[in-house]
Parts: C-alpha cells; sequence; structure tokens
C-alpha cells in the first residue's frame, strides 16, 4: 500500500495552537508519529482530542504552529487535499450514507482515486468498466478483511452500531491511506465488539503497515495496542511516551484523578 | 483389473482419473472476494498434488496423519486428498472446538500434520502442539495476522506447495508412486464422532466402506455429474465428508464452499443446489427465517401466504398418510404454486433442488410436511458415522411422516430382542481408532448396534422411535419417549430446545430454551420490553406463550399414539440461558447431553417434582474466549392444565 517512503517521521504536529474565540483548544500541542506505528490520544472530556485530529485532517487550520506530513509542509490544506496526501479518518459520530448499501459506502471510499468522464462512466464502458471493476476489487478485499462479507448488500443505517463503526473503518481503508486517525473507535461497544475491532486495528497496522493515530477512552484497550501514547489535558500535551511509561506518569495521574486546576 | 494401480479404489486414484475425463469441468466453487472462484478436476488433483509433494517434502510418512481444521474450504478438501495420496490419514476437526477438545483429539488420533484455515485455528493448534508435542507441522491457508509469527513448523500453504514443486523435481516419480501404493483396505479417514457421553471415538473408514457407499447412494438417488451441492456443514461431520469429499469425487459434481458462515443463506440462494444435505437444526432455522419474515408482511401477503400453506401442508399430509385428497384444495394448489410455493421455494434458494436429505436426529413432522408442502422434494435419511452415512433412506415418491424409509441397496437391517436397530453393509467402519473396547461394544459379527430403538413395519420401512438407552417408563409403567416428545416441543418457531424428564417420576416434565430470534420479534410486536434472553425468558407473558405450545403438543400427543399417549407433560420451565456446547450442554452438533443437563440443573430439576412455582438458579457459563462468568436467575415453573 505504500510506496518507498522519505525518511523521517511520517507525522509532526509542531507547536500547533487552536482559538474558538476565548477558548484555546490547543494550546502549543506537539506530536510525533513514525511510521508504521500506532499512536493513542487520551485525555480527559475536551482535553482536544478530536480538534487535533481535525487539525491534521484539514477540518480546523490551526493559528500557530505546523503540521508536516511525509516530510512536506501540510498546516494550511483543505480536508480533500489532506485525503489525496493519504490521510483517513473515522468519526466520533458514525458518519455513513444511511441509505446506501454497506458496498456502496466502502466504495465511496474510493472517490479520490477514480478518474474518468461523466459520458463514459455513464455509459459504464471500457475505461470507465475496467476501473470500476479495479476498485471493486480492493473494496471485496477489504470486506473480506474485515469480515463483513455478510452484510455487503444491507443499508448502512440498518446495522448495528458496532458493524456500523467497522464499515467506517471499511471507507477509510478503502481510500488506502498512509495515515488512519480514528475518533473514538471503540465507544458504545461491548466487550466482544472491542476485542473484535482492536484485532482489526492491529491487523491493518501489521498486514498494510498503516501508521494508526486513534483516540480511545478505554485504557485497556490503549495500553494493549499502541507502540506510544499522547496525553492531552486542557488543549496541553501533559504526557508523551510509551504506555508503561505513561502509565505511571504523575501528571496523567492527577489528570485522571481530578487534581484541581487553578 | 489390468494392474493393482490402475483400479480406481482410492480417492486419489478417481481425482485423477476425473482430472483426466472431465479435466475441464468445474469440481469446486468457493466465494471469495465476493465472486465465484472456479476449479476444475484438472485444478483439484493438480494443487492436491502440489500440497501432497510439500508435506513428502517436510518428511510425510505413510500412516501418518493430518488434522484438517476450517470452514468448508477448497484447500481442506485438497488437504485430505493429498494426504490419502502419500497414504497417510486425514483427520477433520470441528472448526468451533475448544482447545481441549482439539488437544484430544490431535493427541489421540497421533496427528504429525496440522492444516488451518486461519489464524484463530493456528493459535488454537500452537497452544494444542504445547500439550502435544506428536504435532510437527502446521500449515495455514488464510496468511492474514500470521505473518509475524516465528514458530518452528509454522509455514503457508503457498509455502508449501513452493516446496513441493522443488521437492518435485527431485523425485518426479514419487507422486504418482505412492498413490499407486494406495489399497481399498487402508484407513481413507477417522472421523471423531461428538458423542452425547464421554470422550469423543474415532471412527476408521476404509476407502472401500466411503467409495462403495458413495457408488450405491449416487446410483440410488440418480445424482448426475450437473448436480451442485453447497458445502457448509462442519467437514468434521461424516455428512459432509460423504457429501462435498466421497460422492463428489465418485459422482464427479460440483461442491460450492460459502463465503462465510454468516452468508450461507444468501449463498444457497445464489447457487440454488440440486442436492442438499441438512440437519433437522437447519431446516428448523430455515422455517424459522420464513415465519418471521412472513408475520412482518402486511396483512393481505400475510393472510394469503397462510391460507396457501394451511392448504398444501393438509394436502401433503394426506398424501404422506396415503389418503385420498379432496378435490378443492386440489384445484386450487396451482394457483398456490403460481404465488405462494413457487415465489418462497426461489426465495429459500430451493427452486432446484431434486433431491434433499434431512439427517442427524429426527425432524419434527411438521417441519418436515412444510418443505414437503412447497414441492420440495427433502426426504428422512437414517445413516450413522460407523456406515460410512447410509444406512435407510426414504424413496422417491414412497416417502412417509413417520419412518426414515427403506434399507439402502445391500444394507441388511434387523431388530435385536431388546428392540435395537441392527444392520451390515459394506460401509461398515474396520473400528474406532485406539479402542478395541468401544468396537467390540457397537461391532459384532459384522453388524453394528446403532443403539437406537426402533421397528419395520409391514412394508419395510424403518421407523426410529428413540435412542434405546433413552426410552424410558414413568414411575407407574407408562412408555416414555424423550426424544419423540422434544421434537414435537421443537416444531414451534418459539422453542430452540427442549429437554424432556420422566423415567422413573411420577409424570413428564421439561426444560425448555425459547428462541431469541422469533420470541424477541413475537414480544416486540407486543410491546413487551426486555433487556436480556435470561429476561425475556422469564416474562410471564413469554410463559403463556410456551405453555399454547406445550398443550398443543399434548393434545397431538393424545391424538397420535397410542403406546406414547399417556406420558404428556404436566409440568415445564423456561431455561434462563441458552444450551451451549462451550457448557458442554449440547454436543458440536446440538444434541443434548442428557448427563450434562440433569447434573447441572439437578436444582430446577427437583423443583420440577416439588411444589414450588419458583426456584433460584445460578449457571457457570463459558465465553467463547475460554473465560467463565455466573448467571443467576429466578425460573418460574409453571403446571399445564
Amino acid at each position: 500500500m505504500s510506496e518507498p517512503a522519505p525518511p523521517g517521521p511520517l507525522l509532526e504536529v509542531d507547536g500547533v495552537s487552536v482559538r474558538f474565540g476565548a477558548l484555546l483548544a490547543l494550546n502549543r500541542v506537539s506530536l510525533t508519529i513514525p511510521r508504521g506505528e500506532i499512536c493513542a490520544i487520551i485525555g480527559p472530556n475536551g482535553a482536544g482530542k478530536t480538534t487535533l485530529l481535525n487539525c491534521i485532517s484539514g477540518f480546523y487550520h490551526p493559528y500557530e504552529g505546523r503540521i508536516v506530513f511525509a516530510g512536506g509542509e501540510r498546516t494550511h490544506l483543505s480536508p480533500p487535499d489532506v485525503a489525496r496526501l493519504g490521510i483517513a479518518r473515522t468519526f466520533q459520530n458514525v458518519a455513513l450514507f444511511r441509505g446506501m448499501s454497506v458496498l456502496d459506502n466502502i466504495m465511496t471510499g474510493r472517490v479520490l482515486k477514480m478518474r474518468g468522464s461523466f459520458l463514459l462512466d455513464a455509459l459504464w464502458w471500457g475505461p470507465a468498466r475496467r476501473q470500476e471493476l479495479a476498485h471493486r476489487a480492493v473494496v471485496e478485499r477489504i470486506i473480506d478483511f474485515l469480515e463483513i462479507q455478510a452484510i455487503r448488500k444491507t443499508p448502512a443505517g440498518r446495522l448495528p452500531y458496532g458493524l456500523q463503526k467497522r464499515v467506517e473503518l471499511a471507507r477509510a481503508l478503502a481510500a488506502e491511506p498512509q495515515l488512519l486517525l480514528l475518533d473514538e473507535p471503540m465507544a458504545g461497544m461491548n466487550v466482544e465488539e472491542k476485542e473484535d475491532m482492536c484485532r482489526f486495528v492491529l491487523d491493518v497496522n501489521s498486514e498494510f503497515g498503516t501508521t494508526i493515530a486513534l483516540i480511545e477512552h478505554d485504557m485497556g484497550v490503549v495500553m494493549d495496542i499502541s507502540d506510544h501514547v499522547v496525553v492531552l489535558d486542557y488543549g496541553r500535551t501533559i504526557a508523551d511516551g510509551p504506555p508503561e511509561q505513561v502509565r505511571k506518569d504523575e501528571a496523567v495521574l492527577n489528570a485522571y484523578l481530578g487534581v484541581a486546576h487553578d | 483389473m489390468s494392474s493393482v494401480g490402475s483400479a480406481l479404489d482410492t480417492f486419489p486414484k478417481l481425482a485423477r482419473a476425473n482430472a483426466e475425463r472431465l479435466a475441464r469441468q468445474v469440481a469446486i466453487r468457493e466465494k471469495d472476494l465476493g465472486i465465484w472462484q472456479a476449479y476444475t478436476w484438472r485444478d483439484y488433483f493438480e494443487r492436491s498434488r502440489r500440497i501432497a509433494l510439500g508435506l513428502a517434502s517436510l518428511g510425510f510418512a505413510r500412516g501418518d496423519k493430518t488434522a484438517t481444521v476450517g470452514d468448508n474450504r477448497p484447500e481442506l478438501y485438497w488437504a485430505a486428498l493429498a494426504t490419502q495420496a502419500l497414504g497417510g490419514v486425514p483427520v477433520p476437526l470441528y472448526q468451533d472446538s475448544s482447545e481441549k477438545e482439539l488437544a484430544y483429539i490431535v493427541d489421540h488420533a497421533e496427528a504429525r500434520f496440522a492444516v488451518a484455515e486461519d489464524q484463530e485455528q493456528v493459535d488454537k493448534l500452537l497452544h494444542v502442539r504445547a500439550q502435544c508435542p506428536r504435532l510437527e507441522f502446521i500449515v495455514y491457508e488464510d496468511p492474514r495476522g500470521l505473518r509475524a509469527y516465528s514458530e518452528p513448523g509454522l509455514l503457508s500453504l503457498a509455502e508449501l506447495e513452493e516446496r513441493g514443486e522443488k521437492f518435485a523435481l527431485g523425485h518426479p516419480a514419487y507422486f504418482d508412486d505412492e498413490v499407486a501404493r494406495g489399497r481399498a483396505e487402508d484407513t481413507a479417514v477417522i472421523c471423531y464422532t461428538s458423542g452425547t457421553t464421554g470422550a469423543p471415538k474415532g471412527a476408521m473408514l476404509s476407502y472401500r466402506n466411503l467409495i462403495e457407499m458413495a457408488r450405491i447412494a449416487t446410483d440410488r438417488e440418480g445424482l448426475r455429474r450437473d448436480d451442485e451441492a453447497l458445502a457448509y456443514l462442519p467437514m468434521a461431520w461424516v455428512g459432509d465428508h460423504m457429501l462435498s469429499y466421497a460422492q463428489a469425487i465418485v459422482a464427479g459434481f460440483v461442491i460450492n464452499c460459502p463465503e462465510s458462515a454468516a452468508t450461507v443463506l444468501s449463498d444457497l440462494k445464489e447457487i440454488g443446489p440440486t442436492y442438499f444435505f441438512a440437519p433437522p437444526r437447519i431446516w428448523e432455522n430455515l422455517l424459522t427465517n420464513v415465519m418471521i419474515r412472513v408475520e412482518d408482511a402486511a396483512w393481505p401477503k400475510r393472510k394469503l401466504i397462510h391460507f396457501f400453506l394451511d392448504l398444501a401442508q393438509a394436502l401433503e399430509r394426506r398424501r404422506l398418510n396415503g389418503q385420498p385428497r379432496p378435490w378443492l384444495p386440489r384445484l386450487l394448489a396451482p394457483l398456490g404454486q403460481l404465488l405462494v410455493y413457487g415465489p418462497l421455494r426461489d426465495n429459500l434458494g430451493m427452486r432446484r433442488i431434486r433431491t434433499a436429505y434431512t439427517a442427524g436426529e429426527a425432524i419434527g413432522p411438521e417441519i418436515f410436511v412444510f418443505f414437503r408442502a412447497l414441492g420440495i422434494n427433502v426426504k428422512q435419511l437414517y445413516g450413522m458415522t460407523e456406515a460410512s452415512v447410509f444406512v435407510a433412506v426414504q424413496k422417491d415418491g414412497d416417502v412417509r411422516l413417520d419412518t426414515v424409509g427403506t434399507p439402502m441397496p445391500q444394507v441388511e437391517i434387523k431388530i435385536s430382542e431388546a428392540g435395537e436397530v441392527l444392520f451390515r453393509s459394506p460401509g461398515v467402519f474396520q473400528g474406532y481408532f485406539k479402542n478395541p473396547e468401544a468396537t467390540r461394544q457397537t461391532l459384532e459379527d459384522g453388524w453394528i448396534h446403532s443403539g437406537d430403538a426402533g421397528f419395520l413395519d409391514a412394508a419395510g420401512h424403518l421407523k426410529i422411535i428413540d435412542r434405546a438407552k433413552d426410552l424410558g417408563r414413568l414411575a407407574d409403567g407408562t412408555m416414555f419417549a424423550p426424544k419423540y416428545l422434544e421434537n414435537k416441543l421443537k416444531f414451534s418457531q418459539f422453542v430452540k430446545e427442549a429437554v424432556t424428564l420422566g423415567p422413573g417420576r411420577p409424570y413428564v416434565t421439561a426444560l425448555i430454551n425459547i428462541d431469541l430470534g422469533a420470541v424477541g420479534n413475537w414480544a416486540e410486536r407486543r410491546g413487551i420490553a426486555y433487556t436480556s434472553y435470561t429476561d425475556l425468558s422469564q416474562k410471564p407473558e413469554v410463559y403463556d406463550l410456551i405453555q399454547q405450545e406445550v398443550v398443543r403438543v399434548n393434545r397431538s400427543l393424545a391424538a397420535e399414539d397410542e403406546v406414547l399417549r399417556g406420558a404428556r407433560i404436566r409440568k415445564f420451565l423456561i431455561l434462563h440461558k441458552e444450551l451451549d456446547p462451550d457448557d458442554e450442554e449440547i454436543t458440536r452438533t446440538r444434541k443434548v447431553r442428557r448427563g450434562h443437563v440433569a447434573q447441572k440443573y439437578a436444582a430446577l430439576i427437583e423443583a420440577l417434582y416439588g411444589d414450588r412455582d419458583r426456584v433460584a438458579v445460578e449457571a457457570q457459563v463459558t465465553y467463547e474466549d475460554g473465560r467463565t462468568g455466573t448467571i443467576r436467575a429466578d425460573v418460574a415453573i409453571k403446571e399445564v392444565v
């Protein structure tokens, strides 16, 4: 899935700040994600985790600091441009096309890779047909990978929540991203669904070499699957390191145990 | 016979003949990445050859065993053929077995090689290998998630086949020589029977057993090369081994492997098999699915469907009983065909079925009539692992409700003094692997003791009443056949499983498992809120619903059978959890393990024979990953008036 890559980390966030009116949502946050790593971003509610993902994926633009992806500065790109560079994401609240089948939903993940003319597509002829078959083949591999064959033709809106999350992951994978941003992929799932999702995240990482940044609240999951953990609190990075180290960090314990801030 | 090697007396020799004769005909299909991928008989044989050579390169010796485990995949059938080509014996295992169960069989069968479908099975086998050092090599088909594994002796099928290619360069005649050394009397497969009591036993079937019975059945049922079958039942079950492997090779028909266990129903529809084999469990599921959808249909549609289904079932029932059929329903039947039966058959994927079997257990008569009434030629088959499946099958045009048909050609049946069914046939097995004691108990002078109570009626049809050892009498001497009652209960779409109790007791009682899908749907339609299986099972409304079913069973018992009419169900309770193979309450093939159930629910059973109307219960449950937990509940007991 990934071409020979330039050296250096895949993503560098350097001193990024985001302000909503008077609220400083991110305050000079820096983090580095090396290629092939699973990085967890944790922190209490309102710590700025989703804001950080939104900055990386181009929904928000920081007023200071910079974001470097695959060796180039990408601080002020729009979401489609970010997607074209190889960053795909899922959302905290599932954002699927509810009336469309699972297959079609995943196919939309390929849109940026489709080339073609309106006429040829309408006639479904020649290159247009070949192109669709090729995209469909990629999508089928993902369906097989995430074990959702049985719901291929089911409208996404009819699926239980856990499966919708999985379909969202499938759609993100369909873009063949270098960096996958997962916003609470396991929220609202039962134990079994969580275990399945963990396995899929690990498999995506090992099978396709995809670098993954995920926001997650379940500490068990975070400690089990991530290579490194970044802890945010009140828009600041308060810890950054391997899970064992972060687990013992005093600032993190304070943030989670609710020590008063002044 | 020109030379011993050229006689088609083993599966590798037969498959090679198919590869020459039917080179370009499709042998097996597998739905992969959304597309039915087809493999011809030449592919079938060629891939098996490569796998065999790969195994040979690892030092496979004649007589070695290969355990195969996974969903129905062409590669696993090829691994079986490859093993046989080298003079080894395949041992198919149930894919949902726990580690403990796998370890027992791998150890008992002395398997040196294992071929697994995917990471899930490999993980189990690696743990098993730690306890069974005899298991040396584990080969896997799907490399997903396994790339980082570096255990010795673990390799992918692709690597194995590559090794095979290299090996063939140095040993060009090896494969053909090994195939030629196979003999009809060699053991072809060891099928471990799940066993409702005690440890599993490995039934050894020879090439002669399987090939002769496959031929006999193929001839009698008129199976052809253009038949299509769906391979979806566990490969470890002798029924699948006979149909999807032995018969497919002998008759040369096409096997279709579904995409995954969850897609079987839609794959069934896509393939539209002509030859279909299902245990009563599956027929029940299909019926429940149909009925749920009918109930969800709009009022006029629902009425229409019910009208024509009732009509067809009444007609079919009369036909099976040999009674005359009234003219008005017969006149209406073609309309039903057009409006209901045809579309329903098509929807089930059974439009093209020429021969379908129900086997493994007795089927509820209502279920049987339902499918036959739709015009699906489903027939009862009575068989056993130890008989290479076929003992008796209902003949086309001579199907009855209460018998399992007439003996297959070359099968002799007799009834022992005690009422047990005995038989002998070319399919009678070689014995249990490393278990002469059990072999002696089952096999006597070539006759197999089936363990079933039954009799041959005047027309030569075999009628099975129950397991010989389960047949019992109430304290007052009334005859009681538990399975018979349970099947009647299980006809209800609301009842998933039932266990009846009675021998030595004053009256008959039943433990019932509700069907979560059907009862849940029923409850939702009535606005009955529930949180979990346990909660739903103890709703008074659900008890009333099940009571109606019990009353229906009692009524039909009184109407139908003179011998058994005294054994009506007096009290019942609904279990707060589903009987589960992980808790050892039912076998992997979903037969109730009475001993375990009686022991585990002793408190409930005592309460059924006491005068309380509630009882508190605690039950241990085992989750799929092996962890255990406890479910507590307050279970109600209801008396049927």
